[in-house]
């Protein structure tokens, strides 16, 4: 019979963890491409041995007692590292829920002569261990939250890169909506290329922006200016033809800046600006 | 008489909405087989009208709905926000009147690119504008 369930966990921790690990390893869900059994194993051990020590009759009824940190901690840094891995929220909540179904099959090994004393014991260990999941669901949510907003960031960098096209020549592709936001990365970048490279002519390709409200105009508005200010030319190309009449009956005014339907004849004008001409070379061999 | 064919209403609450209403709008516009014009006219009619809700309106509902009338088919937006509302509509749809030091090109742009154009407003009370883009308007 049972009474004591902290110290039956105490006693019985080989057989915990090694029904735990058995019970994980013949599982669907293992991973065995993510992760080596042999840290499946260390991973296991370590939680196992934290809840063994820390675990006693009261506290087992007070899930969210400090006693549990160092578990809370252990689980959260399990957690996280799945999900940097890339195991999947399943993967990583039946990490613990096989923990749980390993005790109480142990529970029910060991005292199931008193089935009232089993009911109450059991729910002790679910309230307990249902606790640990919800900390290992809020983990795995916040690291992916986390990997989302590095990504975000990532993109905004990548999205508005600045090229040198020639000497002194630089373009600049938006792709996607222009938003407030982006428009001052946009900006920032461009008017910093300016002065690295002593770059006096910048084209705007807006070839990748589905649709040029008065709120984009506005941004492209202030992007040409503040070029301008620094001593440079800015061009707008890529202006396609269902935007141009978007453009015109919307009543944005982009006559005082030079447009361009696409990016080669931008780089045309631009050459035309820093007087210089491209010519075919006849092939002549001896040239070579 | 307008025949409403399909409907569908999408919340307006923040910046990051913006994006999905106009892929649906274009969505929808590609499915009744608009071409690609007047999807980039209707598209940035939409972007206007649901930046003014944002903006001044405090965010709102947007009802999409494919519409015929005789032989035409096309999209009915209509725009709704529980905002201040509009004092003057007459100012308000003027090109370049703007109480938020913008271009003040929204609503009458927006009245210029569509085929049908209704504002309703009542200060206290909220906006409601509505656009229609036929197919082959
Ligand atoms: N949904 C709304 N609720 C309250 N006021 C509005 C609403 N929509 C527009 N307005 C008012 O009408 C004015 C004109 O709107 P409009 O869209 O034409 O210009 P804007 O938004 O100021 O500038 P732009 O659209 O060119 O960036 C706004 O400045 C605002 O005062
Ligand atoms: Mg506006």
């Amino acid at each position: 019979m049972i009474h004591k369930i902290a110290q039956l966990l105490k006693t019985n921790k080989a057989r915990l963890l090694d029904g735990w690990f058995q019970k994980q390893l013949a599982s669907e869900t293992l991973r065995d491409d993510l992760m080596t059994n042999d840290e499946l194993r260390a991973q296991s051990e370590e939680l196992v041995n934290a809840l063994t020590k820390t675990i006693h009759e009261e506290n087992i009824s007070q899930p969210d007692s400090s006693d549990f940190d160092e578990v809370f901690e252990i689980l959260a840094d399990i957690t996280a590292q799945r999900a940097r891995q890339g195991f999947s929220p399943r993967e990583t909540g039946l990490f613990i829920f096989s923990l749980k179904e390993t005790i109480l099959d142990l529970l029910a090994d060991l005292g199931a002569d008193d089935e009232v004393m089993l009911f109450q014991e059991s729910r002790k260990v679910s309230h307990l261990l249902d606790n640990f999941a919800i900390i290992t669901f809020e983990t795995f949510i916040k690291s992916r939250e986390e990997v989302i907003l590095r990504q975000t960031e990532e993109i905004s960098d990548i999205s508005t890169p600045v090229i040198q096209v020639w000497d002194g020549i630089l373009a600049l592709p938006i792709i996607g909506t222009l938003d407030s936001a982006r428009t001052q990365v946009v900006m920032e970048n461009l008017l910093q290329k300016i002065v690295d490279t002593g770059s006096s002519i910048a084209i705007l390709d807006i070839s990748g922006v589905p649709a040029v409200d008065s709120l984009v105009a506005q941004h492209l508005i202030k992007t040409v200016s503040a070029t301008r200010l620094m001593g440079a030319d800015c061009i707008i190309s890529g202006i396609r033809p269902e935007i141009a009449q978007t453009i015109v009956h919307l009543g944005i005014d982009l006559t005082n800046i030079v447009t361009k339907a696409s990016l080669a004849s931008a780089l045309r004008y631009a050459f035309g600006l820093q007087r210089l001409t491209v010519k075919r070379v006849e092939t002549d061999k001896k040239a070579f | 008489m307008l025949t409403t064919l399909s409907k569908d209403t999408m919340a307006i609450m923040r910046e990051q909405d913006v994006v999905p209403l106009r892929n649906r709008v274009k969505e929808v516009a590609v499915k009744i087989g608009m071409g690609l014009v007047n999807q980039t006219k209707l598209i940035t009619a939409a972007s206007e009208l649901v930046r003014n809700m944002l903006r001044y309106g405090n965010g709102g509902d947007v009802l999409i709905e494919v519409v015929s009338k005789g032989r035409e088919v096309g999209v009915r937006l209509t725009f709704s926000d529980r905002g201040p509302g509009i004092p003057d509509i007459n100012l308000a749809m003027q090109d370049g009147y703007s109480t938020g030091r913008s271009l003040g090109l929204g609503l009458p742009g927006t009245k210029r690119l569509m085929n049908e154009f209704s504002i309703q407003s009542t200060v206290g009370q909220g906006t409601v504008v509505s656009i229609v883009k036929w197919k082959n308007g």
